[in-house]
């Protein structure tokens, strides 16, 4: 019904059309309608940087979302990727700055880091049977503690490895099209989307994404492995937090052990505004980048409107109610 | 006789669906009146509209000489239409009493509730059922069938005039059906007037006056029950001449054995049940509900842990603990639950089909190959002749035979060699069970060895080449199958309860 097995003989215009078309049509008409509203209020809305700043607030989120969707798409849910995500910036830090290694060790280090806490997430989920949303919350504590205990609760400065920051903030796009410098953390945030898109619709691993949130126990009597592959699926999760920990340490151009808390709810929020169902079997890459963007479009929106920033959270608060009420109306209404 | 009930000229469509054309349907007062189908021959959308839960398109429904259907269901129990609905719908955590009178508990004062009055007043119902139960008994620790019986208890809360049955005994054992017929007997002779849906025909002899066939939405005729044979029922359902013939059963003498299970155990539900299955046989299981027939395919296939016991396959020594060990070593299991156990109801028939052999669609890389699962869900569609638009539908909007072929052909794809069903045709109708049968009878002729668990004695007796009877968790005795074999002899063994109870 809303799954993205799409036939391989459709072309890809069509495909995406039809994606647009049959379930991310709501949240994409919202997007286009905050952008319309936003630009006829101020015209400094609609500006290239100011274009480009949404964006860049995007990547962060947004990979953490893509990662949360994976699971949520399982029936289980994430609550550790914000925590995760500074954990992994943290073991950035210890392999640059502390042992001071060369960078590709680093970006191996956080993705690693981030794989090893999927798989033990999965592991706590798969194998002895801990509710997924238990053990992740255990996992959100386990890793903000480490966090701080490894940096001894200080931030650590990428300032030794040259050429960390452009990792995100840098742009091999503008160096090709000056007029459009859009930075390497939302080109690195497109090419994950596309990734985990394509892992999604096209490998076994997706599929078993999809049948496990369906019914698991039907898969388990189909004879797969299924603690084998629900391990696999918290690992890529863990291992897609992993870039988003490089994204943040590369645009603060440091490792801030306090932070992440919190992160983890935004990126459930823009993966339910993008119209993934939380019980699972049903949900999108493009539905939970659009929601990532309709959120850093309203957070920015309301700034430029000059809202204060205690009523930006309530706005954003009653988006997600709304967003997933319409969602469920449109539901009903296909049934 | 009064007519509680009469229905004439009624038509319902529904988008690209003429649903009901023309049906007529009546009921008198103190008469179980069965009504017989296919699935999607309209019963359920004529009761439902009966029940208020569909409005009509077109004709006229009397109820007590009124002019005048009900528009909600609310409506319809207030006009003393009560319905039982094919699945259970309490709240497990709730008590028996808590359940019956949900929504409408007696209160006291400042809405406080009167617990007490609440279990005296289900008391009182259960007493009119003959029913020995406890009002507080928390209704998820109840079997199945005493869950039924509390379904039941609810609706006679309304005080019912018509009281509709949609396939009330698919999941009681004989016993239990007994039970119920009698709870029908006494409601019938206070007047109440019975609607009785049911796929079992046997049923129907022993409790119906009067049968209504219906066929692709149109009624077909009304006819009395006693003195109408089942093959006459079975033909007008659906349209052509049904044979049931014994099995022919083949020398397996020098076939090797497939399947062998020696002193296996589990708790107090499998007690020390050895046997085996040669290659192109067909294992029969029958038993009463809850003998241990389903607890010991799930053992052999992994799903529960065993507490001793050997599995042998092809003569050798399998440790199986679970479902992914089975199906390695070449065991297929198709659960009686489809919808729950053995399906992913809102993903593709090709999904579906592909679910236990996604490693043959896979690369190296982990990619689907989508064009050959496409190619193979197609040739299963046209080999086994499954109903769908296309292998891109929902599995869940198919009918219950289809989607029992769509099983069936996971099974086939894997290259299982060792089959077991689970109630092969649990809510499939006639016409749709003798392809699954026949389907059974090749599967073995190709050389596999089947395994077949049914609660139905005509289904156990049409299929098995030799017959296992079960009896509180211990194999009983092994009967050869075909005409020779006779359903009391079945039921001798599968009431043969131990002397003496086994200490735990």
């Amino acid at each position: 019904m809303t799954t993205l097995t799409t036939d391989p003989t459709q072309t890809f215009a069509s495909k995406l059309l039809g994606a647009f078309m049959h379930q991310r049509l709501l949240a994409f008409a919202s997007l286009i309608v905050l952008l319309i509203v936003f630009s006829l209020a101020s015209p400094n809305f609609m500006q290239t940087s100011n274009m480009i700043a949404i964006l860049q607030a995007t990547s962060v989120n947004g990979v953490l979302a893509i990662a949360a969707t994976l699971v949520i798409i399982t029936g289980g849910i994430d609550l550790s990727v914000g925590t995760m995500m500074t954990f992994c910036a943290v073991m950035a830090g210890v392999v640059l700055t502390k042992a001071g290694l060369p960078m590709p060790l680093g970006i191996v280090a956080a993705i690693g880091a981030g794989a090893f806490c999927g798989l033990c997430s999965g592991t706590f989920v798969a194998k002895l049977k801990i509710p997924p949303f238990i053990a992740t919350l255990g996992m959100m504590l386990i890793l903000k503690g480490l966090s701080l205990v490894i940096s001894g609760t200080r931030p650590i400065y990428f300032n030794d490895t040259p050429g960390f920051d452009q990792i995100s903030r840098g742009s091999l796009i503008g160096e090709v099209l000056p007029f459009l410098p859009i930075p390497n953390g939302v080109l690195i945030l497109f090419l994950v989307a596309g990734a985990a898109s394509y892992v999604l619709s096209r490998t076994v691993l997706g599929r078993y994404c999809f049948a496990l949130g369906s019914n698991e126990e039907a898969v388990r009597l189909s004879g797969v492995n299924t603690d084998r592959w629900k391990i696999a699926i918290y690992a890529l999760s863990g291992a897609i937090v992993g870039i988003g920990g490089l994204l943040i340490a590369s645009r603060l151009n440091s490792a801030q052990p306090a932070l992440g808390l919190g992160y983890e709810l935004e990126a459930i929020a823009a993966v339910v505004i993008g119209g993934t169902s939380l019980s699972g079997g049903r949900g999108t890459i493009i539905g939970t980048l659009i929601g990532a963007l309709i959120m850093a479009v309203l957070t920015n929106g309301l700034r430029v409107l000059q809202v204060a920033q205690e009523w930006q959270t309530v706005v954003t608060g009653a988006i997600i109610i709304l967003a997933v009420y319409a969602d469920m109306m449109r539901r009903n209404k296909s049934n | 006789m009064t007519k509680l009930v009469a229905m004439t000229g009624i038509e319902k469509r529904f988008p690209g669906v003429h649903a009901l054309k023309n049906v007529q349907f009546d009921l008198h007062s103190g008469e179980v009146h069965a009504l017989m189908g296919e699935n999607g021959a309209g019963k359920s959308t004529l009761m439902k509209i009966l029940s208020g839960v569909y409005t009509r398109d077109g004709g006229t429904v009397v109820i007590d000489g009124f002019d005048t259907a009900p528009d909600s269901p609310r409506a319809a129990q207030e006009m003393g239409i009560g319905i039982i609905h094919q699945e259970l719908s309490l709240m497990n955590d709730l008590t028996a009493a808590q359940n019956v009178f949900i929504g409408r508990e007696p209160r006291r004062r400042f809405g406080r509730l009167d617990e007490p009055a609440l279990n005296r007043q289900t008391a009182e119902i259960f007493a009119s059922m003959k029913l020995d139960m406890d009002p507080r008994a928390q209704v998820g620790d109840q079997t199945i069938a005493r869950q039924q019986l509390i379904e039941i208890a609810k609706a006679l809360s309304y005080k019912p005039r018509v009281l509709i049955m949609d396939e009330p005994t698919a999941a009681l054992n004989d016993v239990e059906i007994a039970e119920l017929f009698e709870v029908i007997r006494r409601l019938k002779a206070d007047g109440v007037g019975i609607i009785y849906i049911s796929h079992k025909m046997d049923e129907i002899k022993r409790i119906a006056d009067r049968v209504t066939v219906m066929r692709d939405g149109a009624w077909i005729d009304t006819l009395d029950a006693a003195q109408t044979p089942l093959a006459k029922i079975i033909e007008l359902m659906v349209g052509r001449e049904v044979k049931d013939e014994p099995p022919v059963i083949p020398d397996t003498s020098g076939a090797q054995t497939a399947l062998e299970v020696r002193g296996l155990r589990r708790g107090r539900e499998i007690h020390d049940v050895s046997f085996s299955v040669k290659k192109g046989e067909i294992l029969g299981f029958a038993g009463l509900m809850g003998a241990g027939r389903t607890e010991i395919a799930r053992i052999i296939f992994g799903a529960d842990p065993r507490d001793g016991g050997d599995i042998l396959v092809h003569g050798q020594p399998c440790n199986i603990r679970s479902p992914y060990d089975a199906v390695g070593a070449g065991i297929g299991y198709l659960s009686e639950d489809r919808k729950h156990f053995g399906l992913a109801l809102d993903m593709t028939v090709r999904a579906n089909i592909a679910m236990a052999a996604m490693g043959k669609f896979t690369s190296k890389t982990g990619v689907l190959d989508e064009a050959a699962m496409k190619q193979t869900a197609d040739g299963f569609i046209a080999q086994l002749g499954i109903r769908t638009p296309s292998d891109m539908q929902d599995v869940g909007l198919l009918s219950g035979g289809n989607q029992q072929k769509v099983v069936i052909a996971k099974w086939l794809l894997r290259d299982c060699d060792i089959l077991i069903f689970d109630e092969p045709t649990r809510g499939i109708d006639v016409g749709a069970k003798s392809e699954i049968y026949r389907l059974l009878e090749d599967l073995a002729a190709q050389g596999r060895a089947i395994i077949v668990i049914s609660s139905e004695l005509p289904e156990v007796m049409r299929l098995s080449h030799r017959i296992a009877v079960m009896c509180e968790g211990r194999l009983t005795g092994i009967l050869p199958g075909g005409a020779d074999t006779t359903q009391e002899q079945i039921m001798e063994l599968a009431t043969r309860r131990e002397a003496a109870p086994v200490g735990e």
